[in-house]
């Protein structure tokens, strides 16, 4: 019973900031801070009117679907590698290409930078920054599409080949629609990511900003405070969405492959 | 033998290139990269390539460097061990106390807010902390205080908890899923056999949950070194931690290299604590049996 | 009978492990084949070393007089129903019965008509519509079976098809499987670790020990006279007892320690006759407890009951005697008016020189 208070307590400490964001959006004084002074719907409507700020959004959304697209592709060839045959190093390659999850991501952003500016003189754009999000995003599909792939009975692919199918049209007919939950739900993930991801986006972004890059550059404005509580209510309502649906796909998908569900993302 | 390996293991390997190249090419490339950089100088605009141990010698002459360094692993530091401390619980709760169909949303509750904009996370943080902030405003009306306090903002406390609050999901999760594996009828028998319900906690579950709290601990302690964001908004000026200072030689004084003897030489830290950390893990958990 | 399947010296390794060793077996059109041995024997590599999930690493496999050496398992005349059965979660039973007609060339009421029928042989006449994970497991097996039968290919492959059902499932669907196999006269070829499922059912059986045959016969012969020790404690129950022998013209006297001295054919020495010391092997069955007025048709000798268990139809005694180092294991129906013994009971017991078996 002490243990459900404390974890209720915990989880509103996790969640005391994001309820702030909406009271402080619909809020009519520019200060942040209480009290409050009333309601409106003014600094939703200044988003709307921002063009630098559409700008911003537009190349983080492209940068998400196509970091969401490869690092799925890459996550899809590991999760499927690591529920097959073991070979001498294969944990060790597998280890290695996980290994972004728990590397500080200021070392992934400058070791990029270095090699990216100094060594190979490339030029920083939209492109960098995706090949960034999809070395830090792979492990996170590689997590999520393992759970897909190990509850996979290996039998299924071996009786579609035995009926006579090829070893593509085995994988496209059974296990590609017995995984695709996973794959969505790793694609939200990684876009989810990605869409917020500033550290290394601050480095490596080219002349046009990603929308976090954007943000930041914000927040420096006191005047422009509203508008970003505006845009980050906007923000958690669509993650929550795309968690949402993220997480009922996943819960589908370990129905459908007749598993039990083992619990969360990681 | 006709092959060495079978078909299958062939397929397997084949499948792990695209992944493995990506990763060599992304990740152990430019590391290499910032090492080779690390022992060269920069000449104004240009990149000056003599070896040279300058950059290592400058972070070890000069105190700022030194004492940035060790105010981020205290930092470091401090954050996991709030973070674990606080995450163990709830971890536990959600995984013997929670009802098995309600766990996966127990979960989902717990990683959403860390799914959100982490910038405007770290904002709020300061309207919560801030001189009229949420908390010294509501103190203020209950009248518990008078003066407004300012030591939760603009120094390393604040820092603390800013980043105690983002990972703290990453610290639930290891721990979950390692709690999960335990086998329930191991606590029964610990009883069976005579063990309190504290005794049983600390002999069985607690052993038996260590490589999920070993991974709670590196998965927070070591990403925690690279934040820069949350230490330049809530730091003030005496919260500044070494990956400030790694951000400003790369992007504002343009000193690549001695920002990559900076990064080399903080990540070399928190390896050698991590790797120390381990060692003693499992030399703790050897001397038990 | 004509040979179908022909395996000729197939070794098998992964890495350093020796997992087949020089097989050598014909297995005939129209024949229930058992393939029976303990877990890690190499029975279940073997049947995926005939579907084509497994290469050969020497020797070749030939199914209906064609080396299949480079032919994958979709092109083989073989179908095979998995362990796990493998039905198709996001499929219907209808679709999962279907799935191998795909490339067939069949129109939609042609396929239709084909699943009705496949269904209707395996007993599941209107099911087609279910969800596959809605199904029982015995459901399962028998769309799993549905699915294998209705591309009649030469060889139905069954790896451990019983393992996951219960014991009266089993029993029932062992009997349903004989008949399956009569009505389509396919070749059969099961996997199992269950002597008793290969007895039942099997025309042959080939027993593996760590990746060889041990021995190959039919299931009588199989029971009666193993070859070699291990597939006599491999196959039901057997009593040793060391005793001596010394050879004669048509075979050997033997000296029982405890029990006695007879005269027993060569054939009863399935590795040929040795003299000196020597196991004599013989089955609970074929001794007998001999209760008050019962009269022992060949010998007999004294004992003391040491154990008792009931089976309801059965009961096994562990019996003493005099000069035989372990107790004597003895199977006796409960036949009516026949008292069950109790410890300590001093007692007579039969027993009859041509059931013994001499290694």
């Amino acid at each position: 019973m002490k243990l459900r208070v404390y974890a209720i307590a915990y989880l509103i400490f996790l969640y005391a900031p994001i309820f702030l964001l909406p009271l402080f959006a619909f809020n009519q004084g520019t200060i942040i801070a209480f009290p409050l002074s009333g309601f409106t719907t003014e600094w939703f409507g200044e988003l709307a009117k921002t063009k630098a700020l559409h700008a911003a959004v537009q190349n983080s959304l492209f940068i998400a679907l196509m970091t969401a697209v490869f690092s799925t592709l890459l996550g899809m060839c590991a999760a499927r590698a690591g529920a097959m045959a073991n070979f001498p190093g294969k944990r060790g390659i597998m280890g290695f290409v996980m290994l972004p999850l728990v590397l500080p991501e200021i070392i992934v952003a400058v070791s990029l930078l270095v090699i990216l500016r100094q060594v190979l003189g490339v030029n920083l754009s939209n492109w960098t920054i995706i090949a960034a999000h999809v070395l830090i995003c792979t492990p996170f599909c590689i997590a999520i599409l393992n759970g897909a792939f190990q509850n996979l009975d290996p039998a299924m692919e071996e009786a579609a080949l035995d009926l006579g199918e090829s070893r593509w049209s085995a994988f496209r007919l059974v296990t590609l629609p017995l995984v695709m939950p996973g794959i969505i739900s790793s694609m939200l993930i990684a876009f989810t990511i990605s869409l917020d991801e500033f550290i290394i986006a601050f480095f490596l972004t080219g002349t046009n900003p990603t929308m976090p890059v954007y943000i930041w550059g914000l927040l420096r404005f006191p005047a422009s405070l509203p508008v970003v509580m505006a845009l980050g209510t906007l923000l958690v309502a669509l993650s929550i969405i795309l968690l949402t649906i993220a997480e009922i796909l996943r819960r589908r998908g370990i129905a459908k492959a007749g598993g039990t569900d083992k619990g969360g993302f990681l | 033998m006709a092959t060495r390996f079978s078909s299958e293991q062939k397929r397997t390997m084949g499948l792990l290139t695209a992944p493995f190249t990506y990763a060599i090419l992304l990740l152990a490339v430019p590391l290499l990269a910032i090492v080779l950089f690390s022992f060269w100088t920069q000449d104004f605009m240009e990149v000056n390539t003599t070896f040279t141990l300058d950059n290592y010698r400058e972070i070890a002459e000069k105190p700022i460097y030194f004492s940035l360094l060790q105010r981020s692993l205290f930092v470091s530091f401090c954050v996991t061990l709030v973070t674990v401390v606080l995450a163990y619980p709830v971890a536990y709760f959600v995984s013997f106390k929670v009802q098995p169909s309600r766990k996966s949303l127990w979960l989902f509750l717990i990683t959403i807010p860390f799914w959100t904009s982490y910038l405007i996370r770290v904002f709020l943080w300061k309207v919560i902390l801030g001189y009229n902030g949420v908390i010294n405003s509501g103190l203020i009306n209950l009248g518990i205080i008078e003066e407004p306090l300012t030591f939760i903002l603009y120094n390393v406390n604040a820092v603390i908890i800013t980043l105690a609050h983002a990972f703290a999901p990453f610290a639930i999760l290891p721990i979950f899923v390692a709690l999960e594996k335990i086998d329930r009828s191991l606590l029964e028998a610990s009883q069976d056999l005579g063990e309190s319900k504290l005794m049983t906690f600390l002999r069985v579950t607690l052993p038996l949950s260590m490589p999920g709290l070993v991974a709670a601990v590196l998965i927070v302690f070591i990403p925690t070194i690279g934040d820069y964001v949350t230490p330049e908004l809530m730091g003030g000026a005496g919260g500044k931690l070494i990956a400030n200072m790694i951000q400003v030689q790369f992007l504002q004084l343009n000193n690549a290299p001695l920002g990559a003897a900076l990064a080399i030489v903080a990540m070399l830290s928190v390896t050698a604590i991590s790797l120390f950390f381990v060692f003693l893990n499992r030399r703790w958990l050897r001397g038990r049996s | 009978m004509s040979a179908l399947i022909q395996l000729t010296a197939v070794q098998k390794y992964y890495g350093d492990y020796h997992a087949l060793r020089d097989i050598n077996l014909t297995i005939n059109e129209g024949e229930f084949f058992s393939l029976l041995g303990p877990s890690g024997c190499g029975k279940t590599t073997l049947l995926r070393t005939i579907a084509g999930f497994e290469g050969v690493s020497e020797g070749a496999v030939m199914i209906a007089g064609k080396d299949m050496s480079d032919v994958p398992p979709n092109l083989r005349p073989t179908n095979m129903v998995f362990q796990s059965y493998a039905i198709f979660p996001h499929l219907s039973v209808a679709e999962n019965v279907a799935f191998g007609l795909r490339k067939s060339g069949m129109g939609k009421p042609e396929k239709a008509a084909a699943v009705k029928d496949a269904l209707n042989m395996v007993g599941l006449d209107g099911y087609g519509d279910r969800a596959a994970h809605a199904l029982s497991g015995g459901q399962r097996q028998r769309v799993a079976l549905a699915r294998a039968l209705i591309l009649k290919p030469k060889v139905l492959l069954l790896d451990e098809p019983l393992s996951a059902l219960d014991k009266k499932m089993r029993e029932h669907m062992q009997v349903e499987l004989i008949r399956l196999q009569r009505a389509v006269g396919i070749t059969f070829i099961l996997v199992t670790h269950d002597q008793e499922e290969a007895l039942v059912m099997s025309d042959r059986i080939a027993v593996m020990f760590e990746g060889e045959i041990g021995q190959l016969a039919d299931p009588e012969s199989l029971y009666r006279r193993p070859n070699s020790r291990r597939v006599a404690e491999f196959i039901g129950k057997m009593n040793f007892i060391n005793g001596t022998a010394s050879a004669t013209d048509e075979g050997a006297k033997l000296l029982v320690p405890g029990l006695g001295k007879c005269t027993i054919p060569a054939e009863q020495f399935p590795q040929g006759v040795t003299t000196g010391d020597v196991a004599i092997g013989i089955r609970p069955e074929t001794l007998a407890v001999l209760f008050e007025g019962d009269k022992a048709p060949r010998f007999e000798a004294e004992a003391v009951v040491d154990e008792v268990v009931y089976y309801g139809d059965m009961t096994y005694y562990d019996v003493r005697v005099a000069e035989v180092e372990k107790p004597l294991t003895i199977a006796m129906k409960n036949l009516i008016g026949r008292p069950v013994l109790d410890v300590g009971a001093k007692t007579r017991i039969a027993w009859d020189e041509r059931s013994l078996v001499v290694f």
